[in-house]
């Protein structure tokens, strides 16, 4: 459902993404997985209309995205959980929830899509009060997920969930990603924690210095051994 | 049970502005002499101060972008009213400042003054809140300065500003300008644009709009990842912004006899300076509509009895100069207030007449514990 074709991305006179192509079909879960400033970030900034390409190209269910504006993107069910848990950290819980339902204009859609997220994430109803600055960093990634759940969509690009929680956090934030996944949400993951990537991804692309240098089946590039060297410290 | 505590809360509210706009048509008609020199002016300074401050936050506190040339509008305001009520009047409008037809040309001018300023704003804003990163203020500060060049040069306006150039003498005698008669007389005009200002914009932020513009104050990248079109939401506020500025400016223009540039220039030593209105939005706290309202009558009240008060000359002699440098002490307040209260009189909640039973605990909580005030401004309404 998601193609890109030759995506080049520049950031003034750095050429931040070298012409990578990649594909994520209906119901897959891939991962793409890189050492910090691999262009992972830009990616998926491209995808969702943060960033303009330089050439390339980017479509989802064969519709351009690149000539969609960035905050209309989301309504075609296509969401963004940003890195480094960008929450609206003065807001409550329950108001960054109803915020990620913005382009919903039917309440009733939105109160089925709240109880949802929070049957997904049952500490965010505990909390739905409190400021979401106030939240613990795991909380607060459960609460960017959640956010992008409000409006239902089909694909999820999720930008390093697991960067800064501790390892407990990091299995229980990898469990929902699985759990979305089987609910039959189309994830793009972008991730630098490897080992778990894979484990739970059907697919993945190697992403180094702005172009892709391996791709294939994640059990496959587990247990390849320049990934192994590269990425799994083994 | 919920619902009825906010009809309770609103039917106070509402009881209490009533209370508030009666106090002023009954001052307008009964007042004595020490009212009309003293209180009358002091009150329409309040009223445009207020407006000022709380449309200011709107942008600095609810939007979280830096506009340092607030007054630029309240001056394009102050020359539209000015102008506008002048061209009626030479054209026979009206010829004194009483009847439906004066009544008219106010409301009129106060309209005209704040759609002007808003269509600047627009102006302004569109190129300038496309950018990222601080270029908001540095626009809003050059603009500040432009303008006030601008309307010197204007020749309709005069170089020596409307009243007291030749052919706009007629201001005071005949315009919107008020003698401190008037002003008394209609201190209800002053007080009802406070009323209705303040409440539009209550209902701004509390509305969707409010929680979008709140959402990007916050996070710019996840409220456009969640669909909000921050550039459309951003010129908005930056408009109505501008607009409640322009009303300001008209306010100004009633209490003022004659206008005159430099009373909007960055240069103005005097309270109004768009960066005194910063000072006063950061005192009262960004993000409180009613911490703006306490913080521009304690910072008027403070300029104004420096000037006027008994109290500077009570003081120790060492310590009555400083008092001869007004900014100086102001500086020393702000100072004052960052290291004490960083959050502002009110931080980010808002003042409710619901809480006063609940005050002494609320003061408890407040003035006690520095570090979380802010944990609890989510939970109240005003």
């Amino acid at each position: 459902m998601l193609e890109i074709k030759d995506l080049h991305v520049h950031y003034g006179a750095i050429h931040a993404l070298k012409g990578i192509s990649l594909t994520v079909g209906d119901g897959e879960l891939v991962s793409l997985i890189g050492a910090n400033g691999a262009g992972k970030t830009t990616a998926l900034h491209t995808i969702s209309g943060l960033l303009a390409a330089s050439s390339g190209s980017v479509t989802l269910d064969g519709q351009d995205l690149q000539k969609v504006p960035a905050n209309t993107i989301i309504g075609l069910g296509l969401a963004h959980v940003p890195e480094g848990r960008h929450v609206f950290a003065r807001m409550s819980v329950e108001e960054n929830l109803r915020m990620g339902a913005y382009i919903l204009r039917d309440p009733k859609k939105l109160a089925e899509h709240l109880e949802t997220v929070y049957s997904h994430f049952p500490r965010l109803k505990e909390r739905r009060r409190q400021l979401a600055g106030t939240l613990s960093g795991g909380e607060q990634q459960m609460l960017a997920t959640g956010r992008a759940l409000m409006t239902g969509p089909n694909m999820l690009l999720m930008d390093e969930p697991s960067m800064g929680l501790s390892p407990l956090l990091v299995k229980e934030i990898f469990s929902i990603i699985e759990e979305l996944h089987k609910s039959g949400i189309t994830i793009l993951l972008v991730e630098q924690n490897a080992k778990m990537a894979l484990a739970v991804s059907d697919r993945a692309y190697v992403l180094e210095t702005g172009t892709i240098s391996m791709e294939g089946p994640a059990a496959a590039l587990a247990a390849d051994d320049r990934v192994r060297k590269a990425y799994l410290g083994a | 049970m919920k619902q009825n505590t906010y009809r309770r809360r609103y039917l106070i509210n509402f009881a209490a502005l009533l209370a508030l706009f009666a106090a002023a048509v009954v001052i307008g008609m009964i007042g004595g002499s020490t009212v009309k020199l003293k209180l009358t002016p002091s009150i329409w300074q309040c009223s445009y101060l207020i407006i000022m401050a709380a449309s200011l936050n709107l942008v600095l506190g609810f939007l979280g972008q830096l506009s340092l040339g607030h007054c630029g509008f309240m001056a394009v305001g102050a020359y539209a009213a000015a102008l506008f009520s002048l061209a009626l009047q030479r054209a026979g409008f009206y010829t004194e400042k009483a009847g439906p037809a004066f009544f008219l040309v106010l409301v009129g001018s106060i309209l005209i003054a704040g759609l002007a300023a808003a269509l600047l704003g627009l102006l302004v804003g569109i190129p300038a809140l496309r950018l990222k990163g601080d270029y908001l203020a540095i626009i809003t500060l050059g603009f500040g300065m432009i303008i006030v060049n601008i309307i010197n040069n204007l020749p309709f306006c005069g170089q020596q500003g409307l009243g007291q150039g030749s052919a706009s003498s007629a201001l005071y005698a005949t315009g919107l300008g008020f003698s401190n008669d008037e002003k008394m007389r209609y201190l209800w005009v002053s007080v009802l644009a406070v009323i209705l200002c303040m409440t539009v914009m209550f209902l701004f932020v509390r509305s969707k709009y409010g929680r979008c513009i709140r959402a990007i104050r916050d996070n710019e990248i996840a409220a456009s990842a969640s669909g909000i079109h921050v550039s459309y939401y951003k010129v908005l506020t930056f408009t109505l912004s501008a607009f409640f500025a322009g009303i300001t400016g008209a306010l100004y223009a009633c209490c003022n006899g004659a206008l005159s540039t430099s009373s909007f220039a960055f240069t103005n030593g005097s309270i109004l300076n768009s960066v005194f209105i910063v000072v006063m939005v950061v005192v009262g706290g960004m993000g409180s509509l009613t911490g703006s309202v306490i913080a521009a009558v304690v910072l008027f009240l403070l300029n104004y009895t420096i000037k006027n008060g008994g109290w500077v000359a009570a003081l120790p002699a060492f310590l009555q100069n400083i008092f001869t440098y007004p900014m100086l002490v102001y500086s020393i307040a702000l100072i004052i207030v960052i290291l004490f209260r960083p959050r502002g009189i009110m931080g980010s909640r808002e003042f409710a007449l619901c809480d006063v039973p609940k005050w002494p605990g609320w003061i408890r909580t407040h003035f006690t514990s520095r570090a979380d005030s802010a944990g609890k401004g989510a939970d109240t309404h005003a």
